[in-house]
């Protein structure tokens, strides 16, 4: 079982954030002992889904944890809005699929670059999306 | 807040622009704009962009650097994309995007090199192509 070793949180509202948050991810996942790989994948799946907070949620936050699951460390984001909502969640994910003018490939994107990915939506409440990836 | 802008060098046919800051968004769509406004003024033959100190390629400005190379192309310019580093390479590719129809090089100077080949053959085709006198075909 996963445990939280500490935790923060951002707020995910505008374009200038969506950088905050990507440098937040870098330093985090420096400090977890990511490789460059890695770190460079996570801050990119953030980056893509920090966007999506902003454009399609209408802004939120993002709660980042360092994890440890006994030798194991990892970290989790978790972003959360009180935007529209995705109506249909299979659809979206789907590769080249946008509402928007993107490429429509940022969730599906975000998914591959991480090993957990998750994302609940009701339509109306908001979109919450929490990626994790290990060491 | 002030209008930042990504610097757009010039050098003889080539523009050249470095990109050193982490985007937002706004100035990555500034600098597509800014682009395609200098090759139009400056006429230019070709464009290299170093991406060498950019940690991350996200699909917002994967997409930019393939527009900026479509729209170079339509105005009669050769995009080079030079320096991407290995880690933002996979990580390019696992998320979906392989900028088709962009051109890569390992630095600025193979960069260059393959931009005046390019534009060698690109001159030599269009002579051939006049050698075959007035109304021949394609």
């Amino acid at each position: 079982m996963d445990q939280v070793e500490r935790a923060d949180a951002l707020p995910v509202r505008g374009e200038i954030d969506v950088v905050l948050v990507r440098q937040t991810v870098r330093t985090w996942s420096v400090q977890q002992g990511f490789t460059l790989v890695d770190q460079t994948k996570m801050v990119t799946a953030a980056s893509e889904i920090a966007r999506n907070t902003v454009l399609y949620g209408r802004g939120g936050t993002v709660r980042i944890e360092a994890l440890v699951d006994g030798v194991r460390k990892g970290l989790r984001l978790v972003f959360e809005d009180q935007g529209p909502g995705i109506p249909d969640v299979d659809l979206a994910m789907r590769d080249g699929y946008t509402t928007g003018t993107g490429l429509g490939m940022g969730l599906g994107g975000a998914r591959r670059l991480v090993n957990e990915f998750r994302i609940e939506s009701r339509p109306g409440q908001g979109t919450k999306v929490t990626l994790t990836r290990w060491k | 807040m002030t209008m930042e802008r990504i610097p757009i060098l010039r050098m003889g046919n080539y523009l050249l622009v470095t990109i050193q800051v982490d985007m937002h968004d706004r100035l990555a769509m500034q600098l597509q704009e800014d682009l395609t406004t200098r090759i139009a003024k400056d006429q230019a033959r070709g464009v290299l962009i170093d991406i060498s100190a950019l940690d991350i390629v996200d699909s917002f400005i994967g997409r930019m650097l393939a527009d900026i190379a479509g729209m170079s192309r339509v105005l009669d310019a050769q995009t080079v994309l030079v320096g991407m580093q290995p880690a933002v390479a996979i990580t390019l590719v696992e998320l979906g995007l392989s900028l088709p129809g962009v051109r890569t090089a390992l630095d600025v100077e193979r960069g260059m090199k393959l931009l005046e080949q390019s534009i060698d053959d690109q001159t030599f085709a269009t002579r051939a192509h006049e050698d075959d006198g007035p109304g021949g075909e394609s």
